[in-house]
């Protein structure tokens, strides 16, 4: 026993507490406030209940909004994680060439979001952007992305891959570095192929750098908004109106804030449920609990 | 099985090495006979786990050659040479289970399923390793880990040899003498090479039927325990081997014998010869052991002053003072202790002259 009760011990961890609640709480509770209230004014407010909750989830828009976005984070991860696997072993270990290939795979991620979106916005362009062009000229293909559903699509995907690919290699790349030299001696000595290297060894060891970028980047591909907004504006129509641009079109745009807490406080949680899903298959996958 | 040849050999990690130090093994030729257990001993950094790896080709060599049986190999991969190397930290793989790991080895070899399963039941049984066949590698401990290791290197019937760099420095001690006594059983029974990278002589000393001793990039003898401990072919043997290491006196040679450096006192007549016409510093060693020290004046004896003496349990580690020089006495635990002073003998059959850090009488 001989433990000493302190209760004063617990304004140790004020500071942490109030800028948690600056940081998140506090806004989080405000939203909630309005999701079930209607707030016309500082004085003048109704309570709902969960109205505004059936009147969102009911709505046509809104799970249009949901599918594309559950589609474009499946995209993304299908593409981005494999991709930047590939980039990490393939990138050199040591060397010149090693620090060359960090700062080259660093660039994207240094460029502010909206830059991105510009840069894309121009060079996906079929009369004055490289791309556009070289796609309607030399390679002969109909390209435009403003106003083709398909194209606006790829060029929003492509951008992303783009954008974030390297975040995923360099997470990989820095597990791999990790490996002692040992594992792959003595993979040579056991006569392994290159395969059985990658799955027995890599792999494994990746896990956890692979949760971390698995789960960043479902997180923000999840709740992409800048990038696809500076670029198509989320048409042509309604094509790359993700659940984030949705939401700012109803909250800033028609300043229906009640609706608009309601699909908050439903992203949030369809965000946290599936982050949960991940970590958890994450963390048990191949490490007994189910068989390899 | 066979008989590793390693010719004309040296190995310079840096491109374009140019004197002796950049070297991190200098020229040697060396054979280690089919079916002997040998200890590679040697302090760290002396080129040990170079010469091992070199072996099995995980280092290709800068220069010269090695051969398996008389066929160069040089060029090959580790695969395509067969050979089993287990390395200081164990290595297991993590999504596999014991049975798994024992059988990668094979599985990857091609080998039938009914042949797999038979080796790795015998070597998980020769390794007590059988009750956990089925259970996941990753959660086991360093000790289960390492005989993990071990076994993957057992369980090919037809390797060339099986390597062990230091296998067993993350084992607890108890357990390391019995993992020891195993690997000293299975090359009984199989009669596979065995070399065993160590830098502790009590591990090197029991292991194996020859050792073999390096320094600073070069094999500087090669011989039983016996040998290395009663005829050190080179000064830094006399000092790494025993405990104490053997006493050196630095000596000069003149017509009466052999002078001790800073007094008037000559010692080792016999080796006075062989001295003549030598290069290089000269020393007189001699083990502590074989050291004897009187509490009364004897025939040959020289009167030295007593500075210390440690009871160490079993044994008395005297500390005596000879002009200048100081000498450390092993003595037998319910020996006789001259106060003070003493008279030391050394006898001439356990003498050794070094000329330049050699043996030479």
């Amino acid at each position: 026993m001989g433990k000493t009760e302190n209760n004063k011990a617990w304004f140790l961890v004020l500071p942490v507490f109030v800028i948690v609640a600056f940081s998140a709480i506090i806004p989080l509770i405000t939203v909630v406030n309005y999701a079930f209230q209607d707030i016309l004014g500082p004085q003048d407010r109704y309570w709902v209940g969960t109205e505004w909750f059936k009147e969102v989830l009911t709505d046509d828009a809104l799970q249009e909004a949901l599918l594309r976005q559950l589609v474009f984070s499946t995209a993304v991860l299908l593409v981005e994680i494999p991709l930047g696997i590939v980039l990490a072993l393939g990138m050199p270990a040591r060397g010149a060439g090693a620090s060359a290939a960090l700062v080259l795979m660093a660039l994207p991620l240094l460029i502010p979001w909206n830059v991105v979106g510009t840069i894309w916005q121009i060079f996906a362009r079929g009369d004055i952007g490289l791309a556009g062009w070289f796609i309607n000229g030399p390679l002969g293909l109909d390209y435009n992305y403003t106003a083709d559903s398909f194209d606006a699509w790829i060029t929003i995907l492509v951008m992303d891959v783009w954008h974030w690919t390297p975040l995923v290699a360099l997470l990989c790349y820095a597990g791999l570095r990790a490996i002692p030299d040992a594992y792959y001696q003595a993979a040579s000595i056991d006569g392994a192929s290159r395969w059985a290297v990658f799955r027995h060894i890599e792999l494994p060891k990746m896990r956890g750098v692979l949760l971390i970028a698995v789960l960043l980047r479902f997180m923000d591909s999840f709740t992409i908004y800048t990038e696809p907004f500076v670029v198509t504006g989320g048409g042509p129509g309604n094509a790359t109106t993700f659940l984030s641009i949705h939401l700012a079109k109803i909250a800033v745009g028609q300043f229906d804030l009640g609706p608009a807490a309601a699909i908050s406080i439903v992203y949030f949680l369809i965000i946290l449920t599936l982050s949960f899903v991940f970590y958890n298959v994450m963390i048990r996958v191949g490490t007994g609990s189910s068989k390899s | 099985m066979a008989r590793i040849e390693l010719r004309d050999l040296a190995h310079a990690y840096g491109p374009r090495p140019e004197r002796e130090e950049d070297y991190a093994l200098k020229r040697a030729d060396f054979a280690w006979e089919d079916g002997g257990a040998y200890a590679l001993l040697g302090p760290s950094g002396c080129g040990k786990t170079t010469m091992l790896n070199i072996i099995s080709g995980l280092v290709r060599p800068s220069e010269g050659k090695v051969l398996f049986d008389g066929k160069d190999v040089t060029g090959l991969s580790p695969a395509a040479r067969n050979i089993a190397q287990v390395f200081q930290f164990p290595v297991v793989y993590d999504t596999m289970s014991v049975g798994e790991n024992l059988a990668f080895p094979l599985k990857n070899r091609g080998l039938p399923r009914a042949e797999i399963e038979e080796r790795v039941r015998e070597v998980a049984q020769m390794l007590e390793l059988s009750p956990m066949l089925h259970q996941r590698a990753a959660g086991l401990a360093a000790d289960a880990k390492q005989k993990i290791s071990v076994g993957r290197g057992l369980v090919r019937s037809d390797v060339a040899a099986i390597l062990f760099d230091e296998p067993l420095t993350v084992i607890d001690p108890h357990l390391k003498w019995r993992l020891r006594r195993n690997l000293k059983e299975i090359h009984a029974r199989f009669r596979r090479t065995l070399v065993y990278v160590t830098h502790d002589q009590n591990e090197a000393l029991t292991f194996a039927d020859k050792v073999v001793v390096m320094h600073e990039g070069q094999i500087v003898q090669t011989g039983t325990p016996q040998e290395l401990f009663e005829e050190p072919a080179h000064r830094f043997v006399g000092f790494f081997i025993g405990s104490p290491g053997m006493n050196f006196l630095p000596v000069e040679g003149d017509e009466a014998g052999l002078r001790l450096e800073g007094t008037d006192i000559v010692l080792g007549r016999e080796l006075a010869a062989q001295a003549r016409g030598r290069s290089g510093r000269l020393e007189l060693g001699i083990r502590p052991e074989f050291l004897e020290l009187h509490e009364a004046p004897v025939a040959d004896g020289l009167e030295a002053a007593l500075t210390e003496v440690q009871d160490l349990g079993n044994f008395k580690l005297a500390t005596v003072r000879l002009g200048p020089h100081l000498l450390k006495v092993k003595l037998h635990e319910d020996a006789a202790v001259p106060q003070a002073r003493g008279w030391l003998r050394l006898p001439p059959t356990r003498t050794r002259l070094y000329a330049g850090g050699r043996l030479i009488g």
